[in-house]
């Protein structure tokens, strides 16, 4: 039995077609990477799954239990971390998480995983401070306690790393890989690329409310995605003419900074300073951007239509 | 039933709004007592509903109940509203609550403000005026319905209203007319015919009625009429709002 059915599922927005007929299955156990450009369908097709949002068309179980049909059990082996921000000021961290418990039919007895919750993610000393004055990256941290007090096998995190910084992302991903090995299925939706890389053992690429990719991590490496970079170079004055050569490979320009996008096996970076050098561009700066999602579908689509 | 579950969503309710208590138990007590201080200044000696019970004892009833029905209904609206603006009402959306069991939760909370306000107005006007009790289980059979219908409407209000002055729309063009002109400060009977039958299609004159007899075992109408309209109010406005928590109306998307 799948994590995680997901069947031909349409959602419309009045006359938008946010997801247009999805389909795939998240095995138990797995590290499952859901990504895709900003507007792509993730949060919605994580909404229908949390009971959040209805589906126009199509189905979804929670290890055999149906979302809609089944809530009750479904929503008991699913924990879900909103990728929003949310948190009710009227509470303490520690009443947040007790009170969510409570909502799962659990008491006391619960108290003792609640507080290793409070502990594993970093909270301790902010336990009994009111959820307003916490940071950013504090209330995140509580968005997952709270999404883990009824120990559910299943946890889906909505871009949990967005716009956090890089203490934090790291002390999450520990947290997360973590649960992981303890057995719990985990699904993530990034905008980081080698957040995924590193952390799934198969993504799924949503584009467009449609499946435009799903695959084992290492083929979708291997098809050249995570290949490609973006270099900044700065020359002294504005080039007047970019060489032939590298034509194709501009991703921007803008008055002596110039943004190429450069395939790390095929695309010596070397050969490239050679080529603006003979064109008499005087380089000043460069540096190297891991590519964005943006870049990974240019990629895809690129490569589909070659 | 996840009884765990209802009593975790009430307590949280009564919590937030314990929290404050000054401004959601202590603001509607003061401002009930010196509706009581003008109007039986003003009236005492003017005028007379009931014989033998002075205006000041007559309005004490119509004016607890005004306070708890306007709190019932303040309580599970502000709450509902509140968590669509801000969004935490995913916590209570992403558990397997149900709607019977949200509905028990947020209709109980209101009925505890309502309760709450009105035990608090009724504690210090005793003080400065006699007042009988001449049933006490209908007394409190009034206050507890009347809550209920009024947490019920605010629960539905709360889910229809996307922002806040929506929510002041409902509270000022449907609550306080039907609350204000249900007979608080009159009886039914010295209104002309016209009013008189208008108010018989006003829920909250039954409320009023009924709950003043509890007092004074004198009303308009039968305290049982009352009663079988008030409860069968808060039957179909429950049947309602399990319907709309149900089709998830305004709050799963
Ligand atoms: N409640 C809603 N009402 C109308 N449109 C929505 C709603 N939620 C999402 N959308 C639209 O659906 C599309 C997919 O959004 P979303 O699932 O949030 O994308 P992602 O999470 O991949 O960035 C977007 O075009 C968004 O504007
Ligand atoms: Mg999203």
């Amino acid at each position: 039995m799948p994590a995680i059915s997901i069947r031909a599922i349409h959602k419309r927005f009045g006359s938008l077609h946010a997801l247009k007929g999805v389909e795939f299955q998240v095995e138990q156990g797995e590290f499952f990477g859901l990504l895709g450009p900003n507007g792509a369908g993730k949060s919605t097709l994580i909404n229908i799954i949390g009971g959040l949002a209805r589906a126009t068309e199509g189905s979804i179980e929670v290890l055999g239990h149906d979302v809609v049909g089944d809530y009750r059990h479904s929503r008991r082996q699913l924990g879900i971390v909103p990728q929003e921000l949310v948190f009710d000021p009227f509470f303490t961290v520690r009443e947040t998480l007790r009170i969510q418990s409570g909502y799962f039919g659990l008491g006391r007895e619960n108290d003792a995983w609640v507080d290793s919750l409070i502990d594993g993610l970093k909270l301790s000393d902010k336990a009994d401070v009111n959820m307003r004055l916490l940071s950013g990256g504090m209330k995140r941290r509580v968005l997952v306690a709270q999404a883990l007090v009824h120990r559910p096998k299943v946890v889906v995190l909505d871009e949990p790393t967005a716009g956090v910084d890089v203490e934090l992302r790291k002390s999450l991903w520990e947290f997360v890989k973590a649960l992981h090995k303890d057995g719990h299925t985990i699904v993530l939706t990034t905008h980081y690329l080698e957040e995924a890389e590193a952390l799934c053992d198969r993504i799924a690429i949503l584009h467009h409310g449609m499946l435009a990719a799903l695959d084992t991590t290492k083929a979708l490496l291997a098809r050249g995605i995570g290949n490609i970079r973006c270099v900044n170079i700065k020359t002294s004055e504005p080039l007047a003419v970019i060489p032939e050569s590298l034509q194709h490979k501009i991703k921007s320009q803008d008055g002596n900074s110039l943004v190429l996008q450069l395939n790390r096996e095929e695309d010596s970076i070397v050969n490239v300073l050679d080529v603006l050098r003979n064109a008499g561009a005087n380089v000043t700066d460069l540096e190297t951007e891991v590519a964005d999602l943006e870049d990974v579908f240019l990629e895809l689509t690129a490569a589909g239509r070659s | 039933m996840n009884l765990r579950g209802i009593a975790t969503l009430l307590y949280k309710e009564i919590l937030r709004f314990s929290k404050v208590w000054l401004q959601t138990l202590g603001a509607p007590v003061i401002t009930t007592l010196l509706y009581l201080l003008v109007f039986s200044h003003v009236l005492e000696e003017h005028v007379q509903v009931f014989r033998n019970v002075s205006y000041s004892a007559f309005l004490i009833p119509g004016l607890i109940m005004m306070s708890v029905i306007q709190n019932a209904f303040a309580n599970s609206s502000s709450s509902v509203i509140q968590s669509k603006v801000t969004g935490n009402i995913v916590f209570i959306l992403l558990t397997p609550l149900s709607h019977l069991e949200v509905y028990l939760a947020y209709t109980v909370a209101a009925v505890v403000r309502g309760l709450a306000v009105g035990l608090g107005i009724y504690l210090v006007a005793i003080f400065f005026v006699s007042l009988p009790v001449h049933n006490v289980i209908l007394l409190v059979a009034f206050a507890f319905l009347g809550s209920a219908v009024l947490g019920t409407l605010g629960l539905i209000a709360g889910i229809w209203a996307e922002k806040f002055d929506q929510l002041a729309g409902f509270q000022n063009f449907v609550i306080m007319p039907l609350s204000f002109l249900s007979g608080v400060f009159y009886s039914l009977h010295s209104l002309p015919e016209f009013w008189q039958q208008l108010s018989r299609f006003n829920p909250f004159f039954y409320m009023i009625d009924g709950f003043r007899y509890g007092f004074f075992g004198m009303s308009d109408v039968s305290p049982w009429l009352s009663l079988v309209v008030v409860a069968f109010s808060l039957l179909l406005l429950a049947l309602f709002t399990l319907f709309l928590l149900s089709r998830g109306y305004k709050l799963r998307h």
